[in-house]
């Protein structure tokens, strides 16, 4: 592990959590001491080999890792190119990669004394596995969601409640994940003394956007030892879906010092390039509101939004792409060219839906829908030598219903 | 000496607190935030907060968030706010202070944006979500244009951040007084005033007290230890129960007088 470490040093931020001009802490001066805390707790934690431990202990235990580096062989007979493999974050417990980051981070909660963590969510997801750790520790446990997001994941809303936790669904703004981090942080800041504030992405103020990479880079070190063992070489190409970016930057980031793997993220193209219709940030498109450098929720990263630098409305069809800034460590790897970002559309993402579920019989949430074509389009251009690596982040039960309802009304 | 430094002296003089009453640009409407900020002058105000409205202002609670998101539904923007000002400043001597969120500044250019605020005769800059460590260059452009650069503590704040912070700040320090969002509350919190005594141990920056702070009683205690009172919720929820009246202005006023009152 320490080699590992010293293998990706090229990505680590520096003390105050900048990489280059993007990250840092724009936040209330209420919240400085708490972050230092934090920071300086995971700065011991992640020097202190019983903390791996035991978190490892708990991902094989209860979460089901290493999960499984899949040859999708349909998939790649129907690309007729490059060797498409799926690592199956699906399989993890809960349903998607974000338990790697909740197990984490309620062991540092646990060491810091905090009895009560709250936590923001889209899809649900980082909800649940909020809930279902904190319920694992017996710890008390508060999420905020979108209405718009509440109505769009009733499924997940049932499961974080009947796992014990308040769903406190947020009005405000245009009510989806943004808004849903808006009141959460209002929350910590209200409740700082007793309260962990669990972010479930790779973006907010340092600590957050390093922390969540290295509890997410248990991905990329798994499907870097897999590709290796099944295929004896390195993968041409690496693909995730980017929303905050947490499932992205865990598989990339144990790559990026091997400078021959492409690693492409994939936004969420919408159903348009104006803004508002998308959640593409790095857009270049004149009137997209994308490609601009500005300040939201603790981070400076890019962030679409308007000619007066309010932040633009989003739309994707799937809740957990749906979000306005993309974390510090995509940008600056955007910016320094190690990583390629490409969207896919709301057509494209329900496409791949079907496709993976028809073809391998494995249904992928909508975020990580996203991934599918690009995917396709991509392997088509390689050899069957030529291995590609899918994040397959998380399923897909979550959006039947919703899915369902979109086909019908197609 | 800015006009801020120099309406603490004249308070300190007087042995008065100072009162500073805070306002959102274009809530309701911007003809009316101008009528505000002069009536607010003649009603005693020692200096007067104008906010920027932002789509995503998490330091706040919801009287000041529902501001913002009128004023954004009539599509003010940062430079309508500084227009606004300079119109006000043509008639009213008051200080004032730019108070906003990071993000339409930067997006306006820090120095670009600090000759326009010095232009439109404000004195003064509070940005709620920019700590000193990430203000650098801004904190310069702003001395570069005899601009106070105002910084929040917080009752969370420790001692070695107090004094990094109060060597970088101007004309005054504005202490939070509890951990919270803005909005409020019935007692002003104990953690303020010992705050305040923090403060004082490394600066002789004047010190305004504020979030949660509504009443005039709660005004005069505020007084008792600190040099001045900032009050935003109350007079903007006053504002919206207004809901544009005709007198809105002038009933604002007499609010702002009835609570200002020594």
């Amino acid at each position: 592990m320490e080699k590992q470490r010293s293998i990706i040093s090229r990505s680590e931020p520096d003390e105050h959590g900048h990489w280059g001009r993007f990250g840092g802490r724009y936040v209330p001066e209420t919240l400085v001491a708490p972050l230092d805390e934090l920071t300086r707790e995971f700065t011991r934690a992640r020097r202190d080999a019983r903390f791996w431990n035991e978190l490892e202990h708990l991902h094989r235990q209860y979460c089901g890792r290493p999960t499984p580096l899949y040859h999708a062989q349909r998939l790649s007979a129907h690309a007729r190119g490059a060797t498409i493999f799926l690592k199956r974050e699906d399989l993890a417990h809960t349903g998607s990669h974000k338990i790697n980051n909740a197990v984490g981070q309620v062991l540092l909660a646990r060491r810091m004394g905090k009895q009560r963590v709250i936590a923001e969510t889209g899809a649900g997801q980082h909800g649940v596995a909020t809930a279902t750790v904190c319920a694992l520790f017996g710890l008390q446990c508060v999420i905020y969601m979108g209405a718009e997001d509440v109505r769009r994941q009733e499924l997940n809303v049932f499961r974080m409640r009947l796992l014990g936790a308040e769903v406190v669904t947020v009005n405000s703004g245009t009510r989806t994940l943004k808004d849903a981090i808006n009141e959460a942080l209002r929350a910590w800041v209200t409740n700082v003394h007793d309260t962990y504030y669990l972010l479930g992405s790779a973006l907010g103020p340092h600590p957050y956007p390093l922390m969540v990479r290295e509890f997410q880079s248990v991905i990329g070190r798994e499907a870097r030892q897999q590709i290796l063992s099944q295929t004896r070489r390195l993968p041409h190409t690496l693909l995730a879906c980017v929303g905050g970016g947490s499932n992205a930057i865990g598989l990339f980031h144990p790559f990026i010092a091997d400078e021959q793997v492409r690693l492409l993220g994939v936004e969420a193209g919408g159903r348009g390039d104006a803004m508002g219709e998308h959640a593409v940030r790095f857009h270049t498109g004149a009137a997209s509101g994308g490609g601009r450098i500005g300040v939201l929720h603790g981070t400076m990263s890019y962030v679409l939004q308007d000619a007066n630098g309010q932040i633009a409305n989003t739309h994707s069809v799937s809740a957990g792409l749906d979000y306005a800034a993309v974390g510090p460590e995509h940008a600056f790897l955007h910016d320094n060219g190690r990583a390629e970002y490409i969207f896919a559309s709301d057509a494209d993402a329900l496409e791949g839906f079907r496709l993976c579920t028809q073809l391998e019989g494995i249904t992928p949430a909508l975020e990580t829908s996203h991934v599918v074509i690009p995917a396709i389009r991509i392997a088509q251009q390689l050899s069957p030598d030529d291995s590609i690596i899918v994040n397959l982040s998380g399923r897909g039960d979550k959006d039947a219903q919703l899915v369902a309802q979109l086909l019908r009304d197609c | 000496m800015s006009r801020i430094r120099e309406k603490f002296a004249e308070l300190k003089h007087a042995g008065d607190g100072g009162f500073i009453p805070f306002i959102t640009a274009g809530d309701p409407d911007l003809a009316t935030t101008e009528l505000l900020l002069i009536e607010l002058a003649t009603a005693g105000a020692d200096i007067i907060e104008l906010g920027v409205p932002f789509s995503d202002p998490v330091a706040d609670g919801e009287v000041i968030q529902r501001a913002s998101e009128r004023a954004l539904r009539n599509g003010v923007t940062l430079t309508h706010a500084l227009d606004c000002a300079a119109r006000a400043r043509g008639r009213i001597g008051t200080p004032m202070v730019l108070f906003s969120y990071f993000n339409p500044l930067l997006h306006f250019g820090e120095a670009r944006l600090a000759r326009a605020v010095k232009a439109a005769g404000i004195d003064g800059v509070l940005v709620t979500d920019l700590i000193p460590e990430e203000a650098e260059s801004w904190i310069e452009q702003l001395y570069q244009n005899d601009l106070d650069p105002i910084f929040l503590v917080a009752p969370t704040t420790s001692d070695e951040r107090l004094a990094h912070i109060a060597q970088r700040a101007r004309g005054f320090i504005y202490a939070i007084s509890r951990t919270g969002v803005t909005g409020q509350r019935d007692a002003v919190a104990r953690d303020a005033e010992e705050l305040v005594r923090r403060i004082r141990a490394v600066s002789d920056l004047p010190i305004a007290v504020g979030f949660g702070i509504s009443t005039s009683e709660q005004v005069k205690e505020v007084w008792r230890f600190a040099d001045a009172a900032v009050i935003g919720s109350a007079i903007v929820s006053e504002i919206e129960k207004l809901n544009s009246a005709a007198d809105l202005a002038s009933r604002i006023g007499d609010f702002t007088r009835s609570l200002s009152t020594r």
